[in-house]
């Protein structure tokens, strides 16, 4: 194997940026053995390398492992599974590849993203004997969002099937199907085998009624990146320097060509300015710049652009971007909690950082068959249509696969990463919808620690009437005061005097108290406030969708103080109203409770008080202190 | 009249002058630029680990094209005072060539480091504990270092923006999504971020990078007498390799050919499997 690949020298001036190709497929389907073979097969080891795979093998008593290469790290394996991606150079004849292995294990959605999404060309390994899975259908719709252009699929472990052409056409037919559903074109499916090399490096002698290329054949065939110099010109300005009394304002050409004497728009302000110059240091001097390069300009006049604000040529319509204040949106969902409607987060595009909300969910992928459904939320590492809205006009040009254009990406307040979004285009509001455009903070959450010094969170305290909420709330409220930590306590009679007066006690009007507290007290948590509330909330759904509303910051506090108990200290005589039929719908009595199953503190009844409010206070203290 | 107008070799036939071709050293260079400029905007305040070495001389040539010939933050050199002497001239030198403003900080005695690490490891983890100290006093939240993926495998792991949390800490296992050049800075208290502006790099590319731009060296990488440099540490667990390269050309065309690693000649990285990935996880780089 792999004799008829020559390693040649490196001779060339000019030369290509290696070509990232990324291999990704269901767990198992055998990513990291072909990852091994091409290396090997295309001589691209170093000696090195090799001896610490025969070393690895020997000492765990296995022939050779290819995909031992990959598993570096003593943890992986330890477990045998490849946990985060790794870039390996490679070269076929004159061009070199770089190759990207993606982990197949679902909860390692992002590091193959991390991976994937520079990638020109991807390889989808699937197994012939399985067919598709789950991730091969997840990595397949993830290729599509992350805007992979050129697909190839190798058919692994065609040997089981004996390279037996009825069987692989069908394979192959169904795989097809499914990439086009994606609307993605395929470019080669190729019937291989890993492990023995069948049509990797060169053609296997067991399928000789395959008259495609074999893999690496397919891979030479990948075009080069598309020009992105012929397009009209963007640069998001990534930041403004002044050195040696020259401002500069730097960035990096997003696509198109700028030129000194060109004259160029400033963001959504429309400002004009016309380029000086085009700055570089220890470089040939040039007037003109093309994409991908990190330059500076010095405009004239001498204007102060803000970081994030879009350059384009002005005095031309048809090269501006879309502006819109609401976008449509594709989703790639890679936090741990599922995403709702209302939430807020930064929309980083580019440079620039946009507060939205999400507006609507539009659609949620299906990964069963990959069609679209309604939903109300979107699960972790799932998929999703959006729609945005944003404080302000966002210029922006749609997402377009093997362009940097509209790679929008989400992050929350603690400056993560939440999720990919690629943009479909403004969005149109429905007849009679009204836009609203909600803001989010822009102080950090890690700014309002340190100015408070101490973290945010919600203690929602449900349990009977009577039962001590409010009294045990306000006693911690105060302890906690002297220990120098703002607390507010919402309380059930409190909010109904204020505002939930409009709202009585039947089972709507009760949802609706809850879902008014939880939105109060999630406001004061973003502000960095501690909150205590003292809400009777009976139902575990009410219970449940405060926790929604709050997020992660929400814990709930059982005061478990059994009926009888209430009843007999009865503070403000209404369990004997209720008894004598004066109060309808009284919980206990004549409405139900339903007491949390696992909540994360429970104060229990046989205590003295005083115990209650220690141990409630000690419990917001190890949550909330730094 | 006739006039005769001459293109040259970057002007189209339309007369204006025409971006040009970038190569892989351009895209590496203008994707490094980019980075740098990220760290320098986000992280605040923020610092340069200069080891004297090729990689952090390429970085620091990267950040004075990224801000115009200037270095306008702090470049760190971690002194475990076993360097070469070469090495602390070629620091004194080009401090005020480049007019860097220089912190210079020192590593607790070998005593004071885990026991349980090999022999060389061990002396290699006090330069953890000097940068540790250094990242501490200075609250540095952002720290940049010229590792590269094609080192070691462990380093191909990495992300571009690195968190390390509380005590410096490297969680491998849970690292942040990183794509679309967007980089993640979450903050808590005592944590700080490491920057990798070299991660796509390879070693031909910053010898190539070195070549063209004309970037100074330490002599040591260049043969004398069979032996040359191909990696430098502390002078007790670095081993010169066989060569005759004496210059960046030779050393390019030797690299071409060489099949051996570039770390091979770090005695640590022989010591046992898994104690770079130890190293690392406690904050060597």
């Amino acid at each position: 194997m792999g004799d008829n690949i020559v390693t040649e020298s490196f001779s060339e001036t000019h030369r290509a940026a290696a070509t990232p190709i990324v291999i990704v497929g269901h767990v198992d389907h055998g990513k990291s053995t072909l990852i091994g073979r091409l290396l090997y097969d295309t001589d691209s080891l170093q000696d090195g390398k090799l001896a610490q795979i025969v070393e690895s093998s020997r000492k765990r008593g296995l022939a050779v492992e290819w995909s031992f290469l990959l598993d570096s790290l003593q943890i992986e394996r330890d477990q045998g599974v490849t946990v985060d991606s790794t870039r390996i150079p490679f070269r076929l004849g004159s061009r070199e590849f770089v190759i990207v292995d993606a982990p197949g294990h679902r909860q390692f959605l992002r590091n193959m993203i991390t991976g994937a999404a520079d990638a020109e060309a991807a390889v989808l390994v699937v197994d012939a004997k399985e067919g598709a899975q789950e991730q091969t259908r997840r990595h397949a719709m993830l290729l599509r969002l992350i805007g992979i252009r050129h697909v190839i699929v190798l058919l692994n472990k065609s040997d089981i099937l004996g390279f037996d052409e009825a069987q692989i056409v069908k394979v192959e037919s169904d795989v097809r199907q499914l990439l086009g559903r994606l609307e993605i074109e395929v470019e080669a499916v190729v019937p291989a085998s890993a492990r023995d090399g069948d049509n990797i490096a060169s053609r296997s002698e067991r399928s000789l009624w395959y008259k495609g290329p074999t893999l690496v054949e397919a891979l030479a065939n990948v075009p080069p990146p598309a020009s992105r110099a012929a397009l009209p010109f963007r640069m998001p300005v990534q930041d403004v320097y002044r050195f040696d009394g020259i401002r500069y304002v730097a960035g990096r050409i997003e696509r198109g060509t700028v030129r000194a004497g060109d004259r160029l728009s400033i963001g959504a302000q429309g400002q004009v300015a016309t380029v000086a110059e085009v700055c570089r240091w220890h470089a040939p001097e040039l007037p003109v710049a093309g994409a991908g390069e990190s330059i500076a300009l010095r405009l004239e006049p001498d204007l102060v652009p803000d970081r994030g604000d879009l350059l384009f040529p002005a005095d031309d319509k048809a090269a501006a971007p879309e502006r819109s204040a609401r976008i449509r949106t594709r989703l790639f969902w890679l936090r741990g909690e599922p995403l709702r409607v209302g939430e807020s987060f930064t929309l980083r595009l580019a440079t620039a950082e946009h507060d939205v909300t999400v507006a609507s969910i539009d659609a949620v992928v299906d990964l069963e068959d990959l069609t679209l459904r309604e939903g109300d939320s979107v699960p972790p590492d799932g998929f999703a249509e959006i729609t945005l809205a944003a404080s302000h006009a966002v210029l922006f040009d749609p997402f377009s696969p093997g362009f940097g254009d509209g790679r929008g990406v989400l992050v929350d307040r603690y400056q993560r990463i939440v999720g990919g979004a690629p943009l479909i285009g403004p969005a149109e509001l429905a007849d009679g919808e009204h836009a609203i455009h909600p803001t989010a903070s822009r102080v950090s959450a890690a700014r309002q620690v340190q100015a408070r010094g101490h973290k945010s969170g919600v203690f929602w305290l449900t349990g009977l009437p009577g039962s001590g909420k409010s009294t045990v709330a306000r006693a911690a409220e105060l302890a906690l005061s002297e220990q120098g930590i703002n607390a507010t306590v919402l309380d059930g009679d409190t909010l109904r005097a204020g505002l939930c007066s409009d709202l009585g006690f039947s089972p709507e009007d009760r949802h609706e108290n809850i879902r008014r507290a939880a939105h109060v007290a999630k406001i004061l948590a973003e502000s960095g406030q501690v909150v205590i509330v003292a809400l009777v909330s009976p139902l575990q759904a009410d219970r449940a969708q405060a926790r929604q509303i709050v997020g992660e910051n929400f814990h709930e506090v059982f005061v478990d103080t059994p009926l009888e108990t209430c009843e007999k200290r009865d503070p403000k005589g209404l369990y004997a109203a209720a008894r004598a039929g004066k109060i309808p719908e009284f919980t206990g009595i004549s409405a139900p409770y339903e007491a949390p199953v696992s909540p994360e503190l429970r104060l229990p009844a046989d205590r003295p008080e005083q115990e209650a409010i220690n141990t409630l206070t000690a419990f917001i203290l190890r949550i909330v202190q730094p | 009249m006739t006039q005769t107008r001459i293109l040259s070799r970057d002007q189209s036939t339309t007369g204006l002058a025409q971006p040009r071709i970038m190569d892989d050293l351009d895209q590496l260079e203008a994707q490094s630029i980019f980075i740098l400029r990220e760290a320098y905007r986000k992280l605040k305040p923020l610092s340069l680990l200069w080891s004297l070495g090729k990689d952090s001389n390429v970085m620091v040539w990267l950040a004075r094209k990224a801000f115009m010939g200037h270095v306008p933050f702090p470049v760190m050199h971690v002194d475990t005072e076993k360097k070469f002497p070469e090495m602390y001239a070629f620091r004194d030198e080009y401090t005020k060539k480049w007019n860097l403003d220089l912190l210079l900080g020192y590593c607790p005695p070998v005593e004071e480091i885990d026991p349980s690490l090999p022999p060389a490891a061990r002396s290699a983890a006090r330069k953890t504990a000097g940068l540790a100290a250094m990242i501490d006093k200075h609250k540095f939240r952002g720290v940049i270092a010229g590792i590269r993926r094609d080192e070691q495998a462990t380093r191909a792991k990495e992300r571009v923006f690195s968190p390390r949390g509380a005590g410096h800490r490297w969680d491998v296992r849970n690292q942040p999504p990183e794509f679309w050049d967007q980089y993640a800075t979450p903050y808590e208290d005592g944590m700080h971020i490491r920057v990798h502006p070299l991660l796509a790099w390879r070693e031909i590319d910053i010898w190539r990078y070195i070549e063209r731009e004309g970037i100074p060296l330490v002599d040591l990488y260049f043969a004398k007498d069979g032996k040359r440099y191909r990696s430098l540490g502390d002078q007790d667990i670095t081993n010169p390799i066989e060569s005759n390269a004496s210059t960046v050309a030779e050393v390019i065309a030797e690299l071409e050919t060489s099949r051996t690693s570039e770390r091979a000649g770090r005695a640590m990285d022989h010591e046992s499997e898994d104690v770079f990935e130890r190293l690392r996880v406690a904050g060597y780089l």
